[in-house]
């Protein structure tokens, strides 16, 4: 099959930026998104351009590297999953797709598709983690966790941190990833130790980052791979509001 | 403790204050309507309600809660610019191609307008306000009352506004448009804003909160609608038949209302 692409091309953060054409030949309908991207590549080199600059590491959804807007939806319209685990057969023979990177001034670009997401680390080093005692482990069975905990602090737990929420986001805000980084820990015993403070000090952070506000579009949650609910971030004001009164 | 520092920077506390300033007006809207709706009861009940509002407590009540409304639209519209505000700074260079993801997303035009009906509802207050609150009460003059108190006899004047005036029921209906979909997204958005939803329950109050938006916007049409379209039914110089539905509605408040 054939595609045609409007790929976004930008030499570097400050460089003027621009959809560029281009047609890429003979793709198996079972290659993924990235793969025929990298067919791509593989055709400009050839011709002695530039190739695209986009981003990848495991190419099966977990890792949370890549992300592309595809069509004006990040990761694309299939929901539910990473741009490399879109397979090309979901397109006709012939369609026009047009690649964005992920847009808002937190995630800077830094070369064509390629955006620098460290500010989620940032917000991260703030209260992503839990208080442990050095030495050996305890004994796993030594606290019971309700299934239904568990199951709630995976769900929230289950975000890789690709950034669509920022990119999809009318506001480019990242509620939905501290809402989901905020709600993982207050579901087990590891996580009560930096409770009172961990909302307060993550919001800070999202917020000096330079995010947008949340409007509860619930765009977020449509375009994200681990289809978090936005329910976590009603939870994150929760543990704000709480944190706020009883520090 | 709380922290004074917190709330004013933070993008949560702007949600808080979005929400339950939204909601607190909602819970006006609701009474408001049904004091609306009074009206349909006839000039005695309706001009007894208005007299009611005026002298609870003194007239005391009507002052407080005049001036509670102000400071919650006040808040609740500096804390929706902040986020708008907010909005242009975090995605300085906008996407080629916008488009709607579907499934789990409740991005629609009444989502992204917000702002727009918001500042047309905030046009179509003022506007209100000088055709009932500001309008001529002397020249309406007054009811007498069962017991022989006189009122202003709004019941007339609102009667009078609407009749026969095609422009303003048509600038109503504009305005009650803007209002359901200010609605239709802000009431489940202001429930989730002051962090009341859970994964369950997200569905279901995103289905009440449109169905309450919508009812709210067709209860106050009805008003205007009504009184413009059933002429015969409205008389602006209707004098009450007392002994009927007044004093069997109104005997709780009695003590207030008249004496």
């Amino acid at each position: 099959m054939k595609v045609n692409l409007k790929i976004w091309r930008q030499a570097g953060p400050d460089a003027p930026g621009k959809l560029v054409d281009y047609s890429v030949e003979n793709i198996d309908p079972s290659q993924s998104f990235l793969e025929m991207l990298d067919t791509l590549n593989e055709q400009l080199v050839k011709s002695g351009q530039e190739p695209v600059a986009f981003e990848s590491d495991c190419r099966e959804g977990i890792c949370g590297n890549c992300g592309l807007v595809i069509n004006g939806i990040a990761h694309g319209s299939k929901g539910g999953c990473t741009t490399c685990e879109i397979r090309m057969r979901q397109y006709n023979d012939g369609d026009t797709i047009t690649v964005e990177p992920f847009r808002a001034k937190a995630f800077t670009l830094i070369k064509d598709l390629v955006v620098n997401r460290s500010a989620f680390d940032r917000i991260m080093s703030k209260g992503g983690y839990v208080a442990m005692n050095a030495g050996s482990a305890q004994d796993a069975n030594l606290q019971p966790i309700h299934q239904d905990a568990a199951e709630a602090a995976m769900d929230a737990a289950a975000c890789i941190g690709c950034g669509a929420c920022v990119a999809a986001c009318p506001n480019a805000s990242a509620s939905l990833f501290v809402g989901a980084k905020v709600s993982q820990y207050t579901w087990l015993p590891q996580g009560q130790v930096e409770r009172s403070t961990r909302a307060l000090k993550m919001v800070k952070q999202m917020d000096s980052e330079g995010f947008g506000d949340c409007s509860n579009h619930a765009e977020c949650e449509a375009v994200c791979p681990k289809e978090i609910s936005i329910a976590n971030i009603s939870r994150m004001r929760r543990e704000f509001t709480k944190a706020l009164f009883t520090r | 403790m709380i922290n004074l520092k917190e709330p004013q920077i933070s993008s949560v506390c702007k949600k808080m204050l979005t929400g339950i300033t939204g909601l607190s007006l909602v819970l006006f809207l609701v009474a408001h309507l049904i004091g609306n709706l009074t009206l349909f009861a006839g000039p005695d009940v309706f001009n007894a309600y208005a007299q009611f509002l005026h002298h609870f407590m003194h007239g005391m009540f009507i002052r407080i809660a005049e001036v509670g409304l102000l400071g919650f639209f006040a808040l609740h519209i500096w804390s929706a610019l902040s986020v708008q505000r907010s909005k242009k700074k975090a995605r300085p260079s906008r996407y080629e191609v916008n488009a709607y993801a579907g499934g789990a997303s409740k991005k629609s035009i009444h989502s992204l307008y917000m702002a727009v009906s918001g500042i047309t509802i905030l046009v179509f207050i003022i506007i209100h306000l000088i055709n009932f609150k500001y309008a001529d009460h002397e020249a309406v003059g007054t009811m007498t009352m069962e017991n022989g108190i006189e009122v202003t006899n709004v019941y007339k004047l609102v009667v009078l506004t609407f009749q026969g005036n095609f422009g303003l029921v048509l600038l109503y209906m504009v305005a009650m448009g803007f209002l359901c979909s200010h609605l239709l997204h802000g009431i489940w958005s202001a429930i989730q804003s002051v962090g009341l939803t859970r994964p369950s329950t997200i569905p279901y109050l995103n289905l009440v909160g449109m169905a309450f938006a919508v009812a709210l916007a067709v209860g106050f049409l009805l008003l205007p609608l009504l009184i413009f379209m059933m002429r015969g039914t409205f008389d602006p110089n209707a004098v009450p038949e007392y002994g009927t539905h007044a004093r069997l509605m109104l005997a709780p408040l009695a003590p207030w209302i008249l004496g």
